[in-house]
């Protein structure tokens, strides 16, 4: 990641370019998995189609989640003991977050669209959709802590307790399905038990996650790279500001004094 | 450290017993919400006693959003958290002395609403010790919650609109535990009235690890 305005202005880079270029490519080819070669589902029909955008969103929002925390986690351990106060993981964190919030976001119109077609409103008072809107009002609560005026390395650190305790968030939201009785569905995948969806829709459902996971990760770098560039303009307007300042000619009974 | 804990609620209370805004200003404006929520639904008697538990709930979190604010307010505007950093007083002894304080004074406002929905509201307690248990649980559990984030927003330029968008989805599972034992205390409806009483519990005990963890480093940044 560039550490001065110097090194880029841009927030691409090859790397970057190529993932975009990737995540296009990949979207097309999972609208087209999705839309038109997965087969419609015994029970929901086409609206099963929906489910290819819907769980792969709440995933790369889980996992821009963990990243906030590991990065928030790494920031508080690590802020003290370096030059820069560990700012990296500061903005890290931040950006993922608002990849989660986006992806969570994505999911909740996604699920109510879905809900509309399949249980015939756009919302339901259960354990999942109440827990996930939860998840994100909680999360914009962190984002709005991140943008109050403060110094950097103090609303990190405040941000950074915020992100941890936010957390635990994430897997009650996971796990409302199992703990509460719900109308909304089972998870489709889940580790250690036998998956409820098989053949093409299966397939089709893990290539989606590959393909929001790039989209994801595109995101992510790219905000982290906005942030750093906002964070060097708001350093180098201050060093012009103090520079200007110095410049300025001294004015009341100082410059009176010179004259005399 | 329980001196050190006493003393500080102490020191908040006190404060409190002499500007008499808990029992003079928020009381009275919960009170005042609780006859508005009357007005909103058209006082519609059996529509009132269904909501009361959720009703009573909610003017609690208002009621005690406005007292979290208040109690950082006078830390900050005076800055005691120097003072307090600078002092022998441990953080832990702060977080719960602080906590203490706070939890008395949503005692009190509990107590002069509860009265209130029964006579307002026309509703009967079925169980008074569930009625009791479930808003002691849920003062406990809105007293370390309201320490843990009013620690956070204290000393921030715009924290009387931060705070509650911090603490409100956070207190969300203590309104909702809170409001489904109220209904089982009232005999509104047939829950598990207990097991919400003991998750609020359990949600006090989160908070309160955490704040026990966090609330020293919290307190360093202000």
């Amino acid at each position: 990641m560039p550490e001065s305005m110097d090194d880029s202005k841009m927030t691409a880079t090859p790397l970057t370019r190529v993932l975009g270029i990737l995540g296009i490519v990949a979207g097309v080819l999972m609208a087209v998995l999705g839309l038109f070669i997965s087969p419609p589902d015994v029970v929901q029909g086409e609206a099963v189609r929906m489910l290819y955008l819907h769980v792969p969103s709440i995933w790369i929002a889980y996992g821009s989640f963990v990243l906030t925390s590991v990065s928030s986690l790494l920031f508080l351990v690590r802020s003290r003991r370096r030059e820069d106060g560990g700012r990296h993981y500061d903005r890290l964190a931040g950006s993922a977050a608002e990849v989660g919030v986006v992806f969570t976001g994505l999911t909740l119109i996604t699920g109510m669209l879905w809900g509309k077609v399949t249980w015939g409103t756009y919302w339901q008072w259960d354990a999942r959709l109440t827990t996930t809107v939860l998840l994100f009002v909680t999360y914009l609560g962190y984002l709005a802590l991140r943008r109050l005026p403060a110094d950097p390395i103090v609303r990190g650190r405040r941000a950074a307790v915020m992100a941890l305790i936010s957390f635990i968030n994430v897997p009650i939201v996971h796990y409302s399905v199992d703990w509460w009785r719900t109308l909304h569905q089972k998870a489709s995948l889940s580790v250690g038990r036998r998956p409820e969806i098989t053949g093409e829709m299966y397939w089709t459902l893990l290539y989606s996650a590959l393909t929001v996971t790039i989209v994801g990760a595109w995101l992510i770098v790219h905000r982290y790279r906005v942030i750093r560039l906002e964070e060097i303009r708001d350093e180098e307007n201050l060093k012009m500001l103090i520079s200007s300042r110095g410049h300025e000619r001294p004015t009341g009974s100082a410059a009176d004094g010179e004259v005399s | 450290m329980l001196t050190e804990v006493l003393l500080l609620a102490r020191k908040d209370l006190r404060i409190e017993r002499r500007a008499k805004v808990a029992l003079g200003q928020v009381a009275p404006l919960t009170l005042l919400i609780v006859v508005v929520f009357a007005f909103a639904l058209d006082a519609n008697a059996p529509l009132l006693e269904i909501g009361a538990g959720g009703l009573y709930w909610v003017a609690v979190l208002y009621g005690g959003t406005l007292l979290t604010q208040r109690a950082f307010e006078l830390e900050t505007e005076g800055g005691n958290f120097d003072d307090f950093r600078m002092s022998p007083i441990k953080a832990h002894s702060l977080f719960l002395g602080k906590s203490l304080g706070l939890f008395i004074q949503i005692c009190v406002l509990e107590l002069v609403l509860t009265p209130a929905i029964l006579l307002l509201y026309e509703v009967q307690v079925a169980d008074w010790w569930l009625l009791t248990a479930a808003g002691v649980a849920g003062a406990v559990a809105f007293s370390v919650c309201g320490v843990l984030w009013g620690v956070m927003a204290a000393g921030l330029r715009v924290r009387s609109t931060l705070l509650p968008l911090l603490l409100i989805p956070v207190l969300a599972p203590i309104l909702l535990a809170g409001s489904r034992a109220f209904e089982s205390a009232l005999g509104i409806r047939v829950d598990a009235g207990w097991s919400w009483t003991s998750l609020m519990f359990v949600i006090a005990a989160v908070h309160t690890v955490v704040g026990l963890a966090a609330f020293g480093f919290l307190l360093e940044e202000n």
